[in-house]
């Protein structure tokens, strides 16, 4: 390596690698849009990525943008490390919100204090970047 | 209705669980099915049909057969509902007796995840594959079950005002029924403050809220009723099996974290059963958490919804008690082989052989398996006596 190549700090969690199916979404968190299945048919929404609609089966699914506003379903705080890549973060919080569309996904909650978090509390996505290709949705509270 | 009159459990084989190094999920496969062949008094050339538990094991898959040196089999296949298998497979083995084309099942479950210098959480933690939208848990550091199973307690506790020591007050009584089984992996007294003050692995579950991981392996026979009664132990009569799947909780209008499938499975049966929840004289639940246990009551109807916490930690479920659950320790205190833990302890008490821990009415056993986070749910009514 030479002495001006950049300096890269290594993500040492897990990393997510977007396939065809899922491209869409990863694009979107990059863009920072979060992007569901929305069926045209019966209008489900839809987490994660399925083959048909879930409430009609229908193939006419389409992506689109979630408005990305929703509330706290329920958390945990994790203390196990069961990745050394998060061997620094604990403990931290895993949580399940529900977004106004009607669909439950797995997130993490930024700028909240473990004991502060409350089931309930009303959140706005926003994305961590963790490669040129891929970003995380993750929470923050409204004010 | 097939499974009520024309299953029997004819045989069942328990190895040395826990920490047993060197061998595999086969070895121990073979071990427990010399020990239920022992146990019926049957002999290898007896068995004709072998429905292997599929799970975290490769090897547990229908090949299992080969390394087994077993020909000419009738009835083979490998199963999973997860958790809530055994059931089901008790179905298909009763479905191929009815029709005569099968008379004794083994029905297995094996596993062999630790190893030495390796943690119980590390030896059960699958890391996911990391293509498309699966690999986002892992990424947000969600690992495993323990975190599924943190989140709907958290749901259930802030719905119902359930408390961590009313979780803890399951995994102490179930303690206590350990200390009476010698197949138990935990057998040293636990107290309510030691369940306080031990680790969080995911908040709001402390590490005895989490269940055991174990090294071992389980089988049961199966046969037809009447040969079972030529055989070397009590039949165990199957009167009644449900199953009910609620589903991922990916919807905003669903909620399988604290509404779980016991309830339309435990309907299913008692109705084929023909009995009713007061009629039962033990519980064996599915307790991979103690949280399963507190939620599993509610839905089977013991209590109304949200007082399972209250309902559960006032003694009743303990040796002594007036609604024994558990009796062997369960998952949380004795191993961890999925649905066949509560399986195995279910059948030994309907035959009475539970020797310092046996019930003394044990006319009728529900036996339940769940699986996922509370996705899969599976109940079995067992008794001594024929339907």
């Amino acid at each position: 390596m030479s002495d001006d190549a950049p300096i890269e700090l290594a993500y040492d969690k897990p990393l997510p690698v977007p396939d065809a199916h899922s491209q869409p979404f990863f694009d979107g968190t990059v863009r920072g849009e979060l992007m569901l299945q929305h069926c045209a048919a019966c209008g489900q929404w839809m987490w994660p990525v399925r083959v048909r609609c879930i409430d009609c089966l229908s193939d006419d699914v389409r992506w689109e943008a979630s408005a990305g506003l929703g509330t706290v379903y329920t958390f945990t705080i994790i203390h196990q490390v069961f990745h050394p890549g998060f061997a620094s973060a604990v403990p931290y919080n895993v949580a399940q919100v529900d977004l106004d569309e009607g669909v439950r996904f797995l997130t993490h909650v930024v700028a909240v204090a473990n004991d502060a978090l409350r089931i309930g509390d009303r959140v706005r996505v926003e994305f961590e970047r963790i490669s040129d290709a891929v970003a995380l949705p993750t929470c923050r509270l409204l004010a | 209705m097939a499974v009520r009159d024309h299953v029997a459990i004819a045989g069942l084989g328990i190895t040395e669980m826990g920490k047993i190094y060197g061998r595999t999920a086969t070895s121990f496969a073979a071990e427990a099915i010399v020990l239920a062949l022992a146990d019926a008094g049957l002999a290898k050339n007896d068995i004709d049909g072998l429905i292997v538990h599929a799970n975290g094991s490769p090897e547990m898959n229908p090949m299992l057969q080969h390394a087994l040196g077993l020909y000419d089999l009738t009835l083979v296949s490998s199963m999973t509902a997860f958790g809530s298998t055994p059931a089901t497979m008790i179905e298909l083995a009763g479905a191929a007796i009815e029709q005569g084309r099968a008379e004794v099942i083994v029905l297995v479950y094996a596993d062999a995840p630790l190893q030495p210098a390796r943690s119980s959480g590390a030896s059960y933690t699958v890391q996911r594959p990391m293509e498309g939208m699966q690999g986002l848990p892992n990424a947000l550091g969600m690992y495993g079950a323990n975190a599924g199973y943190a989140l709907a307690t958290r749901r259930h506790m802030h719905l119902y005002g359930t408390t961590s020591e009313q979780l803890g007050a399951i995994a102490v009584a179930q303690r206590k029924w350990a200390t009476l089984n010698d197949k138990a992996q935990m057998r040293t007294p636990l107290t309510l403050d030691d369940h306080q003050a031990s680790r969080f692995i995911a908040e709001p579950l402390h590490l005895y809220d989490c269940c055991l991981v174990s090294n071992g392996a389980v089988a049961v026979i199966v046969t037809s009723p009447e040969r079972a009664r030529s055989l070397r132990q009590p039949p165990v009569y199957v009167h009644g099996v449900g199953q009910c799947a609620p589903g991922d909780s990916g919807r905003a209008d669903r909620h399988p974290h604290v509404q779980t499938g016991a309830t339309t499975s435990g309907r299913q049966a008692l109705r084929t059963a023909g009995i009713t929840l007061a009629d039962l004289d033990v519980l064996e639940l599915y307790d991979c958490y103690t949280y399963t246990v507190l939620v599993s009551l509610e839905d089977y109807g013991f209590c109304a919804k949200g007082e399972g916490g209250a309902f559960g930690s006032d003694g009743k479920l303990e040796p002594g008690g007036s609604l024994p659950c558990n009796t062997g320790g369960g998952q949380l205190s004795s191993f961890y082989m999925w649905g066949f833990t509560p399986l195995s302890e279910g059948v030994i008490q309907a035959r009475g052989q539970g020797g310092e821990r046996q019930v003394a009415k044990h006319d009728l056993v529900l036996v339940s398996g769940n699986g996922g986070v509370l996705n899969f749910h599976s109940t079995m009514i067992l008794s001594p006596h024929a339907p």
